[in-house]
């Protein structure tokens, strides 16, 4: 904030000096002075309609809404006159006479704002005669809860869903008194990230569907924790009684999530109890059956006596675990363990397979190219926050298939060739701050490093790279991912490390929480699967390792910008489940191996020295080194698959999910249902 | 207010029937559009409401919104509050001829009441109704803006004003009989000069 | 009484052709090219200097609203004419556009031009369909005889005018509901600042005037502006159209001299009170808005802004309501509360959730059935909406019953008791 931008102002006549872009109210809460609101929320535009934010501006007839005042120099404002008191309480009167006194049974109860507000500025005794008006309850779609009558028509939820899902399909009916806030003919809203509609509401008119009636906010327990749903790691807070999760919620942080989050990471939390492995299994007979720790570690340490084993990492484990797991194989005297099984290609380089640009600032782009990367489906924030730039002037292009995202794109065309092509020319020619992000559709399906050299030297003639920042992207949707390939989890330079793999080579294959060994290549191999979910990795393995969930242990997972995100453990682990860590110690303590790791502390600590940056929670890794080609291109012609086809059912949790099932059913249109059927 | 009112309501309904612009008003877009900046046709679904609404028998269904919303790339919902907050927009059906009979004071000081029960005496039908014939719905509404010559009833496009129960029976018979009425001061002004 | 000569509005009645034929003969477009020529800033000069004030209800001085626009900004700049008449009592405009519609074509270019804007559009109430089909006719006569379009007169001034029609929204005459509507949304009022000057129709520098404002305009600037500044008085000045309604033996519209006395008007122009002066209740002077006067005020009160206002009232519109003693002057209250319960857009609290409460305790009231501590409370609530609302419907609601517990209380009482006693 530079000098001149400054002004000086009053505040309830306290000399204070401000930047002078601010409003009224956000002076006011600088200095301290607490001002009510509930149709102002700082992610959206202003809307002043509730007026509940007024205060007495010196000189001016009539109080003004400081949500929407812009200051001036020398202006003196006043928050705690009787004026403004009794302003506010007039307010609070009109807003509470046509609103149910129903708090008892709201599910909002005991964080709604205007059940705080009503106790500094209610009247005790309602001077309302009148009958009460009563408003219909509107559909929204499985995951939305509406209770119409409690409205009060701050339209927070019409201005998110316009300005941060994109999605227009909210509005506000009818005027007057019979103004109604509902979705077009009651169709249920579309976007991933739709949940947020119920944290915004200030009131219970908007409430979650799956948590109506489970619990009073003050009987739970809250955790600190990340969505692993996705690469993006958005920040959230679990809570829960006892063994049991009732809901997800944001958390902000501005560099990640801001204040949403997917609906996934929101709803699909019933799937965390389905299907669950309880306890180790054995396949006898063709058939799996429960045994004890003991006996399956038995069976598995005469495996691994003498077997060359590979361990393949699933997509939504964490660092510790990866950590254990390279620690085992180092000690067995191995190093064959992939993360990328979905053949992901990268370069040395952390630049090659991490998001590069903060995401905080994407939105400063004003030129996106999207490259094999449905980012709606894929990472819905990180589509967000291209939206966010779409709304700044940016203009998205779009290569890989002609996918609908929810703002306008040119297709380009389907071949890396067609970055050549004359109207993207011209349109990086004009661009001060391209970006380009390339997504799982190519980048699994590259078969050649040159062709990732090639994206590089282009991004580099195109000055999405140059000595201050590097706007070349690579994403993916797993959690995971990053994390694994900073600890060296996978072999390096090599495009296609699990379609290469020379599976005769192996005669064992460990899979933590990997589906992939039920595929074919894998059917003459021993199978152990490390897991929670009964998946197909669990259905077709000879020995069944029950690991807890991520809500069940510590973990830490790096996003993919390179941010390392502790999610913290909520409740003991279901049924019989261990930690990777101490089942990958038992092993190694029975097969003599010097595993080194004696506790959890240990392992951190541990896991610290070797890579310090990834104990530096929140920070971006720093990396010295920079892919650097600049030479002609030459991009290879490949394929395109895009991953996720059906946002709801993207991975195991989310598959086992009731909630998510509905949501298949009943917001996805009929064909893609069809389809993923 | 009530819920039956063809105007201000928030229940949009089907009609059942496809709706395509006729080849006329397909022209007549065209033009509308040309009167705003190119980039904001938003600008138009007013004067296609009101298109639409002709084309439709005098109301506007959920599948004339869809498409006044394809033809100006607008959300549905965002035609859709368009619909509801005017007045003029007919969410339902009504009859051939729309009677609104001004409620407000200045009206009502000269009589309105006894013109509104005149009406639905002779039209055969209570307020926010429509007469068995589909000849008439009739409703009350606001200021028509033409009150130093209340009563005023507005029925389709023509305000008829200056009225007494007379005058009104004879409005509404000459409509049930064919016969074409003077539209305008029933008693002979010519606007609103002092007569 | 005002000579007519010195009417502005030579065929307000229609008894004369209404179009280009018609009002050459009345002196429109003479010579607007030379009227043209004067530099922007004169002509804004020249408006200002003869004190005309807005008709549309606030009584802005027109000139100086025009001054506010910004200079060569490179941007387009719209003037848009408010042209939705809805406040009850008010019927002005209605005449000028369909019987005199080129004063107001005329009065467009030259408004626009003095504020570099090029374009215009005029939004009309939907239910004009007759006035906006003559006005659509008089453009285009305009248009065919190059007045206005490009190098509108010969001037070399590019003007287009386009016109709007709203359907059915009294909150679409507030100015920035107006623009909202223009865009295509629902007509609810912009948050001020920033004002339309600044930011105004499809985010460009905008002015907004009522018909009569610039209707006027043209006369204003051939005849002079101390021409209109001998007609009435400082501030105040020059002619009005009065529409005059409800209890009077001739209702009628009516150009007079700014600051006629209220009751001269009415005498003279309506063939007086239903049933004699003596059988007179109250006035409302300026439309459904601006609170009434009881008998003895409307006896001296001069029809002008600031002496109106003197009184408590206001011009506003000049739509005069007339109230006799045959009628209740409660229920003319409790019609007004329904028509503000009606018309709120519903975008804040205090009008959205007081208009309603507002009406429902004024039924009551024409039933006598509410006490005089809820007639305290009903002013409480009016008290409550005023001033704290995003645009002035909230104030507009709450005069009207303001104005009728001032003047009525002790009646407003009685009711109640008598009713009391009956049951
Ligand atoms: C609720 C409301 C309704 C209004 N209706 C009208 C109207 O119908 N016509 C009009 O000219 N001004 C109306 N106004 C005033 C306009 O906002 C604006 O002040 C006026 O058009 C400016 O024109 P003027 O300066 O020429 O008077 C209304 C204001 C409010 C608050
Ligand atoms: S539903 Fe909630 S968020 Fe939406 S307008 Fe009503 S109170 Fe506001
Ligand atoms: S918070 Fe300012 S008006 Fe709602």
């Amino acid at each position: 904030m530079s000098e001149d931008q400054n002004i000086n102002i009053k505040i309830n006549q306290k000399e204070i000096q401000v930047d002078k872009n601010l409003t009224v109210m956000q002076a006011c809460e600088i200095a301290g002075e607490e001002i009510p609101r509930f149709c102002y929320h700082d992610k959206l535009s202003i809307a002043g309609n509730c007026r509940m934010c007024l205060v007495e501006i010196e000189k001016a007839p009539k109080l003004v809404s400081s949500c929407t005042m812009p200051l001036m120099d020398g202006m003196s404002i006043i928050t705690n006159s009787k004026k403004v008191e009794a302003g506010r309480k007039g307010v609070m009167e009109f807003l509470l006479i046509n609103h149910p006194l129903d708090c008892p049974i709201c599910d909002q109860g005991g964080e709604c704002d205007l059940q705080d507000q009503a106790m500094y500025y209610g009247f005790d005794k309602s001077r309302f005669k009148e009958n009460k008006r009563a408003v219909d309850n509107k559909n929204m779609g499985p995951l939305v809860n509406t209770i119409m009558t409690r409205c009060i028509h701050c339209t927070r939820c019409v201005r998110f869903a316009t300005e941060v899902a994109g999605v227009s399909e909210l509005g506000m009916l009818g005027r007057g008194e019979n103004a109604e806030i509902t979705t077009y003919l009651e169709q249920s809203i579309t976007s991933e990230l739709s949940g947020n509609v119920i944290d915004l509401c200030p009131v219970g008119a908007l409430t979650s569907k799956p948590y109506q009636f489970k619990a009073r906010p003050w009987e739970l327990k809250r955790t600190d924790s990340i969505d692993i749903f996705d690469s993006v790691g958005s920040n959230i807070r679990i809570d829960s009684r006892a063994q049991e999760i009732l809901r997800v919620t944001p958390r902000a942080n501005e560099y990640i999530n801001e204040e949403w989050i997917t609906d996934k990471v929101r709803f699909n939390y019933d799937g965390y109890y389905q299907q669950r492995i309880d306890s180790p299994y054995i396949k006898k007979n063709n058939k799996l059956e429960p045994t004890s720790w003991a006996d399956v570690l038995k069976t598995l340490k005469l495996k691994l006596e003498r077997s060359n084993p590979l361990a393949l990492i699933g997509d939504q484990v964490d660092l510790e675990t990866g950590y254990s797991i390279k620690k085992f194989m180092l000690s067995y005297g191995k190093n064959n363990v992939e993360c990328r099984t979905d053949d992901q290609a990268i370069l040395s380089n952390l630049d090659s397979y991490r998001f590069n640009t903060p995401i905080s600032e994407i939105e400063e782009a004003d030129l996106i190219i999207l490259i094999g990367t449905n980012t709606k489906l894929e990472a819905p924030i990180i589509n967000h926050k291209i939206f966010k730039a779409y709304n700044n002037g940016a203009e998205v292009f779009n290569m890989g298939e002609d996918i609908s995202l929810n703002y306008p794109t040119h297709y380009i065309g389907s071949q890396l060739e067609d970055l050549n092509s004359n109207k993207l020319t011209k349109a990086l020619k004009q661009s001060k701050n391209p970006l380009v992000i390339v997504g799982p559709a190519y980048l699994n399906n590259i078969k050649s490093s040159d062709t990732l050299e090639s994206l590089f030297s282009f991004a580099q003639k195109n000055k999405i790279i140059d000595d201050k920042k590097n706007n070349l992207n690579f994403l993916n949707s797993h959690a995971s991912r990053v994390g694994q390939l900073l600890l060296g989890n996978t072999s390096k330079n090599n495009c296609q490390p699990f379609s290469s793999i020379n599976y005769q080579e192996y005669d064992l294959v460990m899979s933590f929480s990997s589906e992939v060994i039920s595929k074919n290549c894998f059917k003459d191999t021993y199978k152990v699967y490390f897991g929670h979910h009964g998946d197909e990795g669990a259905m077709c393995a000879d020995i069944v390792l029950p690991t807890p969930l991520y809500t069940e242990k510590n973990g830490i997972f790096v996003n993919i910008e390179g941010r390392p995100q502790e999610a913290k453990k909520c409740h003991n682990p279901i049924g019989l489940a261990k930690e990777e860590w101490t089942i990958l110690k038992e092993l190694s303590n029975q097969l003599s191996l010097s595993f080194e790791i004696e506790s959890f502390e240990d392992l951190r600590s541990k896991l610290s020295q070797e890579f310090p940056d990834l104990m530096k929670f929140q920070q971006i890794i720093e990396f010295s080194e920079n892919s650097n080609f600049d030479k002609p291109y030459n991009f290879e012609n490949c394929s395109i698959s895009y991953p996720i086809e059906n946002f709801y059912m993207s991975d195991v949790i989310s598959k086992n999910s009731i909630t998510m099932a509905k949501c298949v059913e009943e917001i996805l249109p009929k064909p893609l249902l069809e389809k993923t059927a | 207010m009530s819920g039956t009112h063809p105007g201000l309501s928030n229940n949009f309904i089907h009609s059942g029937e496809k709706f395509e612009w006729s080849k006329d008003n397909a022209k007549s877009i065209k033009k509308i559009i040309s009167k705003y900046p190119s980039e904001r046709k938003q600008s138009a679904v007013m004067p296609l409401l009101y298109l639409a609404q002709e084309q439709n028998n005098n109301w506007i269904s959920i599948e004339c919104i869809e498409t006044v919303a394809e033809t100006l790339e607008m959300p549905k919902i965002r035609v859709t509050e368009v619909v509801s907050f005017y007045s003029m927009y007919n969410t339902q059906p009504v009859g051939k001829n729309l009677v609104q009979v001004c409620r407000t004071s200045p009206c009502w000081l000269r009589g309105s009441n006894k013109v509104t029960d005149t009406i639905c005496k002779q039209a055969k039908c209570g307020i926010n109704e429509t007469s068995e014939d589909n000849l008439f719905t009739v409703v009350e509404v606001e200021c028509l803006g033409a009150c130093s010559n209340g009563p005023v009833v507005q029925i389709n496009n023509d305000f008829f004003e200056d009225l007494d129960e007379e005058s009104t029976k004879k409005i509404i018979d000459n409509i049930k009989n064919n016969i074409p009425n003077t539209i305008g001061s029933q008693k002979g002004r010519k606007s609103s000069e002092n007569a | 009484m005002l000579s007519q000569k010195d009417k502005v509005f030579q065929n307000l009645h229609g008894f004369e052709d209404a179009f280009l034929e018609g009002a050459l003969k009345r002196g429109s477009w003479s010579n607007t090219k030379e009227i043209l020529s004067k530099s922007q800033n004169d002509i804004i000069e020249l408006v200002k200097s003869s004190q005309l004030r807005g008709r549309g209800g606030a009584g802005f001085s027109t000139g100086l609203k025009w001054s506010f626009m910004p200079k060569d900004t490179g941007k387009q700049h719209y003037l848009v004419v408010n042209a939705d008449e809805s406040e009850p009592g008010t019927c002005k405009d209605r005449e000028i556009i369909r019987n005199d519609p080129h004063t107001l074509i005329e009065g467009c270019l030259i408004a626009s031009y003095a504020i570099q804007a090029t374009k215009c559009y005029i939004y009309i109430r939907g239910e004009y369909h007759y006035e906006y089909v003559q006005l659509e006719k008089a453009i285009q006569e305009a248009y065919d005889k190059n007045l206005i379009g490009k190098n509108a007169c010969g001037s070399g001034f590019d003007f287009d005018l386009y016109v709007h029609r709203g359907a059915g929204a009294y909150i679409c005459g507030e100015e920035t509901a107006l623009l909202e509507s223009l865009e295509g949304k629902k007509g609810q009022p912009r948050l001020k600042p920033p004002f339309p000057a600044g930011v105004g129709l499809y985010g460009m520098p905008t002015t907004i005037n009522n018909v009569e404002s610039i209707a006027v305009v043209p006369t204003i600037l051939r005849r002079g502006q101390d021409w209109f500044k001998s007609i009435g008085k400082e501030n105040n000045t020059g002619t009005k159209i009065f529409c005059i309604s409800g209890n009077v033996n001739n209702p009628c519209t009516v150009e007079e001299e700014m600051g006629i006395p209220l009751q001269e008007l009415i005498e003279k122009h309506a063939g007086g009170v239903e049933g004699g002066w003596g059988n007179l209740k109250a006035i409302i002077p300026g439309g459904s808005s601006t609170p009434m006067l009881p008998k003895k005020v409307c006896e001296t009160v001069l029809m002008n802004f600031d002496d109106l206002r003197a009184y408590g009232s206001g011009l506003g519109t000049a739509g005069v309501i007339v109230v006799n003693e045959k009628n209740d002057i409660a229920e003319v209250i409790e019609r007004f509360a329904h028509f503000y319960k009606h018309e709120s857009c519903g975008q804040c609290t205090p009008c959205r959730e007081g208009t309603g409460w507002m009406f429902r305790m004024m039924q009551k009231l024409v039933r006598g059935e509410i006490s005089p501590e809820q007639i305290e409370l009903l002013e409480n609530v009016t008290k409550q909406i005023e001033g704290h609302t995003i645009c002035a419907l909230g104030d507009a609601a709450a005069w009207p019953i303001q104005g009728l517990i001032k003047n009525f209380k002790p009646e407003l009482i009685q009711k109640y008791n008598k009713k009391l006693k009956a049951s």
